[in-house]
């Protein structure tokens, strides 16, 4: 019981750490909310440049992959680069020194990650809100809540495997995460239908969870699929995290025990 | 029971920037059959110049490192087997203060007291109350870290450790870059801790009046190996002619005079 109560604790810690550290570094989380912002509205106005009807629509096909790229970029960034912003502030060896299950520490990484990239998205939403007419009369707003909620759990699993490399290499692992995120950019069709992917790399897109995410939460918001026929994604979704974010931490912890018998924990040695 | 036990430990690692794919260089010995026990309540120095293999030593017993041959046991309990045991009695204060350092003191030691399952309201009491022992000012408590001195940044450090009572305090270079006040401060702190808290201590350090001052006994370590053991004055009457625990270390670590390994024991 003192146990759980000490691991709730831990896990507390991390997330108000990094709230903290908003608050010192608020002058950076105004810019990044401002060019978030910003960043989306320029691609709703892509659908605008072609005219004739479905403009409407075309804005909001663009909108929700604009919205859901920065939720689920936000999530995957924070959880995989915990590790690196220990390590350049100088402070994952205490971190990782202290009576705490690995997997606790990374709890309070995930839950803090949640929050922090549903905020940050939901300040996108409102600039979209306030910008755009877009139609909402036949989406299925639940539905879509739905499919985003179950799409946190496999890119909680991804980003632990992204939180692996700054572990191994300070600056080679957080290069290596960028290109990670760039891929699932490229291939999950955030901005476009992933028919228009070559066709070597459509197979690609299968893989990545945010292929399914972004379908479920279109057909949700621009043709009004109930929550009773996203289930099916939704599950598949939460299945795909059943097997990444134990496989996540399992290569942490196999990551880890390599950076302890090398001497990679400590940032020069 | 031993507060450490350390039976043949070996530590090797690759060069420094070497790719894992690109092997090129021989591996670098850090540590070459250590040997050694501090005694519970014991304050244990090691001395060496740098690169010995000091910090390794103290890493390797803070389960940052596992070590390649050997076994290295905290109060009984196995750094390789049983870490979070061995993690529940120690803490360690390495030579750089390692904070985040837009985060206040306050903020930094809360973040602390957390990960080791505190009450939060305790831990805060608890950490002003040695805050103010160690004569960081008041208002410094509340300001981030990159604000203050490295003596002050060392001294919040040092807090940070005993906010979690560990029965064994590892110090790495506890007061190296310090000002003689602070030094001080943190030497007379260190007996405080000692003589109340009654906790084991292993202190790396380059200041040789502080090894006499501090260490019940002191390990002299070159090139991964301990070349001398015992307390400061038999070191000093052994090694350095009757002239100090320096004139020791510089004998046993300098080019002359050649001493016979026989001579030292472990």
């Amino acid at each position: 019981m003192i146990s759980l109560r000490s691991e709730r604790r831990a896990a507390g810690a991390v997330i108000a750490r990094n709230f903290s550290l908003i608050r010192r570094y608020l002058g950076w989380e105004l810019v990044f909310a401002f060019y978030n912002a910003v960043n989306a509205l320029t691609i709703g106005l892509i659908g605008l440049a072609e005219p004739g009807p479905g403009q409407g629509l075309r804005v909001l096909y663009l909108s929700i992959g604009a919205l859901l790229w920065n939720f689920l970029s936000v999530l995957f960034f924070e959880v995989s680069n915990s590790v690196m912003w220990e390590r350049w502030e100088g402070t994952i060896e205490y971190s990782f020194m202290a009576p705490v299950r690995r997997v606790t520490y990374l709890f309070g990484v995930c839950a803090y990650a949640v929050v922090y990239g549903l905020a940050r998205t939901i300040v996108v939403l409102v600039a979209i809100a306030l910008f755009f007419r877009v139609p909402l009369a036949q989406a299925d707003l639940p539905g879509a809540l739905v499919v985003l909620a179950a799409s946190s759990v496999p890119f909680i699993g991804l980003g632990l495997f992204g939180a692996i490399m700054p572990m191994l290499s300070a600056e080679r692992g957080a290069q290596a995460t960028q290109v990670i995120q760039g891929v699932i950019l490229l291939v999950s069709g955030i901005y476009y239908p992933i028919s228009v992917l070559p066709h070597w790399l459509q197979p690609v897109s299968w893989l990545s969870p945010a292929t399914y995410t972004l379908s479920a939460v279109r057909g949700a918001v621009l043709q009004g699929q109930s929550v009773a026929s996203l289930l099916p994604t939704a599950l598949g979704l939460l299945a795909a995290g059943a097997v990444l974010v134990p496989a996540g931490l399992y290569a942490f912890a196999v990551a880890e025990r390599y950076a302890l018998r090398t001497g990679k924990l400590k940032r020069n040695g | 029971m031993y507060a450490i036990e350390c039976r043949e430990v070996r530590k090797e690692f690759r060069p420094e920037g070497e790719s894992p794919w690109k092997r090129r260089g021989a591996k670098v010995r850090a540590l070459d059959g250590i040997s050694f026990t501090v005694q519970d309540g014991e304050c244990f120095g090691i001395l060496g110049p740098n690169g010995s293999g000091k910090s390794t030593l103290i890493r390797l017993i803070s389960t940052l490192l596992v070590p390649d041959e050997g076994d290295v046991l905290v109060f009984g309990h196995d750094v390789r087997s049983a870490p979070m045991q061995v993690r529940r009695l120690i803490h360690r204060v390495s030579v750089e203060a390692s904070f985040f350092k837009k985060l206040s003191a306050q903020e930094n030691l809360d973040y602390a007291s957390g990960l080791y399952g505190l009450e939060r309201g305790e831990a805060r009491a608890r950490a002003r109350e040695i805050l103010m022992r160690l004569g960081l000012p008041k208002e410094k408590v509340g300001a981030p870290l990159e604000e203050m001195s490295r003596g002050q940044q060392q001294k919040v450090a040092i807090a940070r450790a005993l906010l979690t009572s560990p029965t064994l305090l590892l110090l790495d270079e506890p007061t190296t870059g310090l000002d003689p006040r602070s030094r001080r401060d943190v030497q007379e702190f260190i007996e405080e801790v000692r003589a109340v808290h009654s906790a084991s201590i292993v202190l790396s350090t380059h200041d040789m009046q502080e090894a006499e001052r501090l260490c019940d006994r002191v390990a002299i370590i070159r090139g991964g190996r301990f070349i001398a053991l015992d307390t400061p004055a038999n070191l000093a009457v052994r090694f350095g002619n009757g002239e100090g625990l320096e004139a020791a270390f510089l004998n046993l670590t300098g080019e002359e005079p050649n001493l016979d390994e026989e001579e030292i024991d472990g």
